[in-house]
């Protein structure tokens, strides 16, 4: 998909040979969102892997003009201590995309496996998993984060965690759902009549199976953990001051009110990343849900 | 017909004793699905349970799985009691006991080849320490008549016929003793229905093994099984072998359920109807089940509530 989704980027120029290229996709795929969502995707991963290459200072140095407004030399202008936006911009990314994508896999294989344990286990691990589930859905996430984050003290380490306490519920719910309504399927059943254990029977009958919906949360999830790291900088409870994250400048902003770009760049970034990632959870939703006639289509398409 | 050995010749392979089985809901009285059902299969015999929808056969055959946990009663497989399938693994020895489900789309895992699947089955072999056969999946498909390269296809790429087939072939790979069809054929085209109940039935007689055949289509069931087993309402109304039970029903629920079969006889006569519907098995009729419907009710019906006496009938009209 991905290695489509640049080729499609590539020839933009030539609309026609575009078209014939989008036909290769899936229908899911080939809305102008998932599009979109793929290329602006694709644009903040390769400058997670390329920021070095690609930023034209330092972005701890402070030693060029400060509060400098946008021109040449320096794109995004500068901030009060004299360092380029637009390379602080471009080492956030290699902040807070990996640390989303590590907060995402961590929530899903934690409240995955707990969720899992509940739905298929029931009785006592159910309630005791469920439970606690319930106590961290009665608080407001944000400030749930903010309690832990600062119960551990401020640094990015800590924000990761906290946001982990808060997102892996989420998690557990939709797969304890999802298990329990497998438990009972005759397939499941039949597994366990020819002597599955209940953890081959997890791994091999059930686990397949709630991997797809797991998958497209865990997408959808990785804007919602973008968002919420940055917040916690934002609230001086994550990165600590020298380092390049976005929450965390946009925070200086407020401070400089009239110098816009301090904080209109590093948060127009937050805001492509979590709609990049929402649009491709959504298309994946999409091309996954198999209640809709567009997505048998593609199944057949595939099997042909 | 049988080839296998048994310890005790005589004794019946699955011996199923006033059992009784009962839904929990909350905030109200237990349902008694089975109340009181006894049903012995024998090795090699092919024994058809009939009756309404909602009598509670797949109950019986749940419960002979291990699926659902009894109230009362015992069923008993090969001399080992059968204890409920809850987390822990089955015993190996109840492995012996293979299902094949109503539902042909549900009962395959859409995500593994469909030769996975059967492998699965050929390997309880070997974990009930029996010497391991050198089957394959694929000669297990041509023995249900599929071609071999079906092993690697999914589920989803057959029909609802050939994945039953698939379902019977996984099944048979765990070489059962004993094989339970919870209506295998009720979901599948009228082509295909005939096709796979003699399959069924073929391939566990040569195998030696009983089969437990489910349906409420009663022309099926006259072919394939040796004994017929009536159900009403949780509790098996009439047995016998299967000419006896077709030439001579005895029980006025039997009557009716032959009397309601078609008869392709050319006399155009409309079949008869049973009047009135199964009442709730939370809340049964008083005495006889079947009373409020039955046409030759009689004094005392209502009271009394008649056991399956040795003539395999349970009815007042045929008190010992």
């Amino acid at each position: 998909m991905k290695r489509s989704l640049e080729g499609a980027a590539k020839e933009s120029p030539e609309g026609v040979v575009k078209r014939g290229l989008l036909r290769w996709l899936p229908p899911a795929w080939r809305r102008p969102l998932a599009v979109t969502g793929g290329l602006v995707a694709v644009f903040w991963l390769v400058i997670v892997v390329a920021a070095p290459l690609l930023a034209p200072h330092d972005p701890l140095a402070q030693n060029l003009p400060r509060l400098a407004s946008p021109g040449a030399g320096h794109w995004f202008g500068t901030d009060e201590l004299g360092r380029d936006v637009l390379s602080r911009v471009l080492y956030g990314a290699r902040v807070s995309i990996p640390l989303a994508l590590l907060l995402v896999a961590m929530s899903l294989l934690v409240g995955g496996v707990l969720g899992a344990c509940a739905g298929f286990f029931g009785r006592w691990v159910d309630e005791t998993v469920m439970r606690i589930a319930d106590l961290v859905f009665a608080f407001p996430t944000v400030i749930l984060a903010m309690v832990v984050a600062a119960a551990l003290g401020a640094s990015l380490q800590n924000a990761v965690l906290a946001v982990l306490v808060v997102s892996w519920p989420s998690y557990a719910r939709v797969t304890r759902g999802l298990v329990m309504g497998l438990r009972n399927r005759e397939f499941v059943l039949s597994g366990r009549l020819l002597g599955f254990s209940a953890w081959r029977s997890l791994r091999v009958d059930i686990l397949p199976n709630v991997l797809g919906p797991l998958l497209v949360l865990a997408t959808l999830d990785i804007g919602t953990a973008t968002l919420l790291l940055s917040g916690l900088s934002f609230l001086g409870l994550g990165a600590k001051p020298p380092t390049a994250e976005w929450g965390a400048m946009v925070a200086d902003g407020t401070q400089q009110f009239d110098k816009w770009w301090i904080g209109v760049f590093p948060g127009l970034a937050i805001l492509t990343v979590v709609l990049a990632f929402n649009f491709l959870g959504d298309t994946l939703r999409d091309a996954l849900d198999p209640g809709t006639a567009r997505t048998i289509g593609a199944e057949k398409e595939r099997v042909a | 017909m049988t080839t296998r050995t048994t310890p005790h010749p005589t004794a019946p392979l699955l011996s199923v004793d006033d059992l009784v089985v009962q839904y929990h809901r909350p905030g109200a009285p237990p349902t008694r699905a089975v109340a009181g059902g006894s049903l012995q299969v024998r090795a090699g015999e092919v024994v058809g349970l009939v009756g309404e929808s909602g009598c509670g056969k797949s109950t019986l055959a749940r419960a002979v799985c291990g699926l659902v946990p009894p109230a009362e009663g015992r069923i008993v497989y090969d001399g080992t009691p059968v204890r409920p399938l809850r987390v822990r693994r089955r015993e190996p020895a109840l492995t012996g006991i293979q299902m094949v489900f109503q539902d042909p789309y549900g009962s395959l895992n859409p995500r593994r080849r469909v030769g996975a699947q059967i492998a699965d089955g050929i390997r309880t072999v070997a974990g009930r320490g029996e010497a391991p056969s050198d089957a394959t999946p694929a000669d297990l498909l041509t023995r249900v008549g599929l071609s071999e390269d079906a092993a690697e296809g999914y589920p989803q790429e057959f029909s609802g016929g050939q994945r039953q087939r698939i379902a019977i072939a996984r099944a048979l790979a765990a070489r059962p003793r004993l094989l339970v069809g919870d209506e295998p054929i009720s979901a599948l085209d009228a082509s295909a229905q005939l096709q796979v109940a003699t399959l069924m039935r073929s391939l566990a007689v040569e195998s030696g093994a009983g089969l437990l055949f489910i349906s409420h289509d009663l022309s099926v069931v006259r072919l394939i099984a040796d004994r017929i087993a009536v159900m009403y309402l949780g509790r098996i109304v009439e047995t016998g072998p299967t000419a006896e039970v077709w030439a001579d029903p005895r029980h006025p629920y039997t009557r009716a359920l032959l009397a309601a079969v078609p008869k392709p006889d050319g006399a155009g006569v409309l079949p008869a109807e049973l009047p009135g519907d199964v009442p709730d098995p939370a809340d049964p009729p008083s005495g006889c089940r079947f009373h409020p419907r039955c046409p030759k009710v009689f004094d005392g019906c209502d009271r009394e509530e008649p056991q399956l006496i040795a003539g395999g009938v349970a009815c007042r009209l045929y008190a010992a």
